[in-house]
């Protein structure tokens, strides 16, 4: 070994860092894979359902457009604040964030709220036909990511109203917002499925 | 996305010749980190541990008390077959051992104790203080561990799942298997499938972002490039049985019509989502084997990796034709003959890059001067029966012939070939050479010599009579056989081999527990190794690294110049590690580890509770979810911030643009 030696010092690196530099990104688009996956795998099996039988859906009225067309409109509208939020937390404007944050909650209440009124317009219950076993199982599925990813909104927001607040948690909020995306987006072919294959196919 | 002021190669910088440190100030480092990363202890520390050694240590206890467990249920089988018209276990009896002995074999042993290995050993290969995501990592270990108990408890109490491990419907629904033991089976999945998918997430977070400076793309041990495969596998194949099984389970528990065709539903498709999931767990089990088999090539023949790039993309070859085979275990389902004929051709399609890396290891011993220890022996070991596997495989790939053999012995033959040849030799090879580095003592080599000798004849005396008893038409899960049939002779055989593997099985057990009080001391690097987990002490310190190191070639213990160049400014009074550029490892922030916490075992009490109440009542997801949110937040809840630590990092002139009246 020699007296002296080359070193790198990394302690001017910042403690933090935003989207793909950071480990939570990573963490949450592995879990955004899987689900996603899962998705994918429940809508093959909704598609492969249809091909099984002639009539679709089999002797049974098709879902009521109106709840979850509204649905769509208010999940749609909320990307709008939830956008907002991710590049407040990316400025560390902490005021904006708890407001912009609120916003959002209200809107996931809303939508869990319309979503209750949804299953009621389905038209149809789990047990009869893999028709409608599937129907519910696609809505069940996305309705837990709605409701963890309004849970995961509370306690962000919880967070940054007390003083946990540090740059991390700004990281926090907008992998959050980040997630929330994938929440709303993953409902349009869900939605396209659920309310209109039962009409064009 | 905002990028700090300045960039990044600016904050970091480099220092041509910086003092080494004293021995005095190296040992006051040690004390610090040390302090800082130490793992709890006592019992409720026990349940609070987050390191990756400790966590993967237990991982590998865990599972190979599972392969044993597993491995007594095949004796018991052998028992039964090895006489014509015997009574030692009866139908039912045997139904459930035989599922048992599979689900263990794949669920509980083989995935897990690839991905222990994967837990122990990549973040000391990429030079980390820890893996990503420790506190998922431990929640893992337990979800696994209860899975395991599930099962077993199941079995003891005459519920152990009786319909085969991949358990088709009809058969495994509501109408032909009423009672429990199906809802143990896809319970089972779910378990280890969330293990699994948590370590999956984590290792690629970990080969991704936490490598030591240097460690470049194309310095990647080729371990860790099994293990990035594997685990990307885990992630696209595994959300397919889940699937799979809730279908099951909701149609027996709430009366859904998944897989009942006389409402419109489909077993076919069941059968479809299974083993796109279940081929690639096959690969999922074999190519972390591959990465070891490289590892030991190169370290005893002492010369660089023969065919490096191509080792790797053939890893990556056979992950993705891996999903494309999946049909080839449903030929006799009377699936359209087109279908078939592109599976066929995919399944023989994957011998490629399997042969490519066949070829670069003989190529690697021809070149090299191989040193014949345990390690290497077991992997000759591998080579041998897994080119028998691999060619049963591609007879096995031929429809005619397939549908022939289909459901017999020969089936039975074929996959223990490649599961056993082509992943648990090498696995033991690989604890015979990590072995050292885990606990800081040698297995015993002349015993560890003959403990091979023992299961590689104790192997072949036992499965590959089942190729011929296959071929005369022996069906698989048969609790017996007339004496008339012809397959005395061979199947007596077979079971005597199998009392061979329980004797070859007791020496590794016996030659595991004596290293541990009689093993000769390691040292760092006992078999002139090349890569980094062998620049540490053996076994490693809770930190791993003393100071993290800089990668300079692709084998870094045997590149390193004569400098030793590190990292040095991260701070050893908090958990603080160094995360780096996906592609270059170049540093690009620090990071603040989580310490201890009992939360990720009280979430997976909750999830477990959940998962169990659920076979027996739909209820359980309007009880069982509270609890797991409760205990998620509980986990993700941070602690208080330091104050002067804020102020200093939100005070004007900080490295990055912060709002300076955060507080205003």
């Amino acid at each position: 070994m020699t007296a002296t030696r080359r070193t790198l010092d990394v302690s001017a690196l910042p403690e933090y860092a935003f989207g793909h530099q950071g480990m939570i990104w990573w963490g949450t688009v592995g879990f955004m894979v899987i689900e996603g996956s899962m998705f994918v795998m429940a809508l093959i099996a909704y598609f492969v359902f249809r091909t099984r039988v002639a009539a679709w859906p089999p002797a049974l009225a098709n879902p009521d457009l109106r709840w979850g067309t509204l649905n769509t409109l208010v999940l749609l509208a909320s990307l709008v604040p939830n956008h907002l939020t991710k590049l407040a937390a990316e400025k560390f404007e902490l005021g904006k964030v708890r407001v912009l944050l609120l916003v959002c909650l209200v809107f996931g209440i809303a939508f869990l709220v319309i979503r209750a009124f949804e299953f009621g317009s389905l038209n149809v219950s789990w047990q009869s036909a893999a028709y409608g076993s599937i129907v519910w199982f696609l809505m069940a599925l996305h309705t837990t990511h709605l409701l963890f990813e309004v849970g995961e909104d509370a306690v962000i927001t919880a967070l940054m109203f007390t003083d946990h607040v540090e740059p991390k948690r700004f990281v926090d909020v907008s992998e959050n917002a980040f997630y929330w995306y994938f929440v709303v987006l993953t409902w349009l072919p869900i939605y396209v499925t659920v309310y209109f294959a039962p009409r064009w196919l | 996305m905002s990028e700090p002021a300045e960039p990044r190669a600016r904050l970091v910088v480099e220092r041509p010749d910086a003092p080494r440190p004293t021995d005095a100030e190296l040992a006051r480092e040690h004390q610090r980190l040390s302090e800082t990363w130490r793992v709890p202890k006592g019992v409720l520390g026990w349940f609070m541990v987050v390191d990756h050694r400790s966590v993967g240590m237990r991982y590998l206890v865990t599972a190979f008390g599972f392969f044993i467990a597993a491995g007594i249920l095949a004796a018991l089988m052998r028992i039964q077959l090895a006489f014509p018209e015997n009574t030692f276990l009866g139908p039912d009896k045997y139904n459930q051992i035989f599922t048992t002995h599979g689900l263990t074999m794949m669920f509980l042993f083989a995935v897990p104790v690839m991905e222990a290995m994967g837990v122990y050993l990549v973040p000391l290969m990429v030079g980390a203080r820890n893996i990503a995501f420790p506190r998922l990592n431990a929640y893992s270990y337990y979800m696994f561990l209860f899975g395991g108990i599930f099962l077993f408890t199941a079995l003891l109490t005459n519920t152990g799942p009786d319909t085969g491990w991949f358990s088709y419907p009809p058969l495994s629904g509501p109408e032909y298997t009423p009672g429990k033991r199906a809802d143990v089976f896809a319970q089972l999945v779910t378990f280890t499938e969330v293990a699994a998918l948590a370590i999956a997430v984590e290792l690629v977070t970990t080969i991704f972002k936490l490598r030591a400076p240097g460690m470049t793309l194309n310095r990647i041990p080729l371990f860790v490039w099994a293990m990035l495969v594997t685990s990307f596998m885990v992630i696209f194949a595994m959300p397919a049985v889940v699937t799979s099984s809730t279908f099951l389970l909701l149609d027996r528990l709430v009366g859904t019509h998944f897989l009942n065709p006389a409402v419109g539903g489909d077993p076919i498709l069941y059968q479809h989502l299974f083993w796109f999931f279940g081929h690639p767990e096959v690969y999922i089990i074999f190519i972390p084997a591959l990465g070891m088999v490289s590892m030991i090539i190169t370290t005893f023949t002492q010369r660089p990796t023969f065919g490096y790039i191509a080792l790797v993309l053939s890893l990556f070859a056979t992950g993705f034709i891996g999903f494309s085979v999946w049909v080839h275990h449903m030929f006799a389902t009377g699936l359209p003959q087109m279908g078939l004929t592109f599976f066929t051709v995919a399944s023989m399609l994957i011998t490629i890059p399997t042969g490519v890396q066949i070829f670069c290891w003989i190529a690697a011993l021809w070149k090299g001067r191989p040193q014949f220890a345990t390690p290497l022996l077991f992997v000759i070991g591998f080579i041998v029966i897994f080119v028998f596997g691999g060619l049963s495989g591609v007879t096995l790939a031929a429809l005619p012939l397939d549908l022939q053999v289909h459901d017999t012995f020969y089936v039975v033959a074929h996959f223990h070939y490649v599961l056993i040849g082509g992943a648990v030799f090498p696995l033991i090879g690989g604890i015979y050479y990590w072995y050292p580095k885990m606990t800081g003592r040698m297995m015993n080599e002349t015993l560890g010599k003959a403990n091979f000798w023992t299961l590689f004849v104790g192997f072949n005396v036992t499965f590959f009579p089942m190729h011929q008893l296959g071929l005369m038409g022996m069906p698989r899960r048969v609790y017996t056989y007339p004496a008339y049939m012809g397959w005395n002779t061979l199947n007596l055989i077979s079971s005597l081999g199998a009392l061979l593997l329980v004797v070859g099985g007791v020496m590794l057990v016996y030659n595991l527990v004596h290293g541990l009080r009689a093993g000769a001391p390691a040292g760092e690097n006992p078999w002139h190794a090349d890569s980094l987990e062998w620049a540490t002490s053996s076994p490693p310190p809770v930190y791993n690294f003393l100071e993290v190191p800089i990668v300079e070639g692709r084998h870094a213990v045997w590149e390193r110049s004569p400098d030793r160049p590190v990292v040095t400014g991260l701070r050893s009074d908090i958990r603080e590690v160094l995360v780096t550029d996906v592609m270059d490892a170049e540093p690009a922030h620090r990071d603040q580890f989580p310490e201890p916490s009992i939360w990720p075992f009280l979430a997976s009490v909750a999830t477990g509770a959940f998962f169990v109440a659920s076979i027996f009542t739909p209820w359980a997801v309007v009880y069982g979810l509270p609890p797991i949110g409760l205990t998620l937040i509980g986990w993700f809840w941070p602690k208080k911030p330091a104050g002067e630590h804020v102020a200093e990092m939100m005070a004007p002139g900080a490295p990055d643009p912060v709002a300076p009246d955060l507080h205003a």
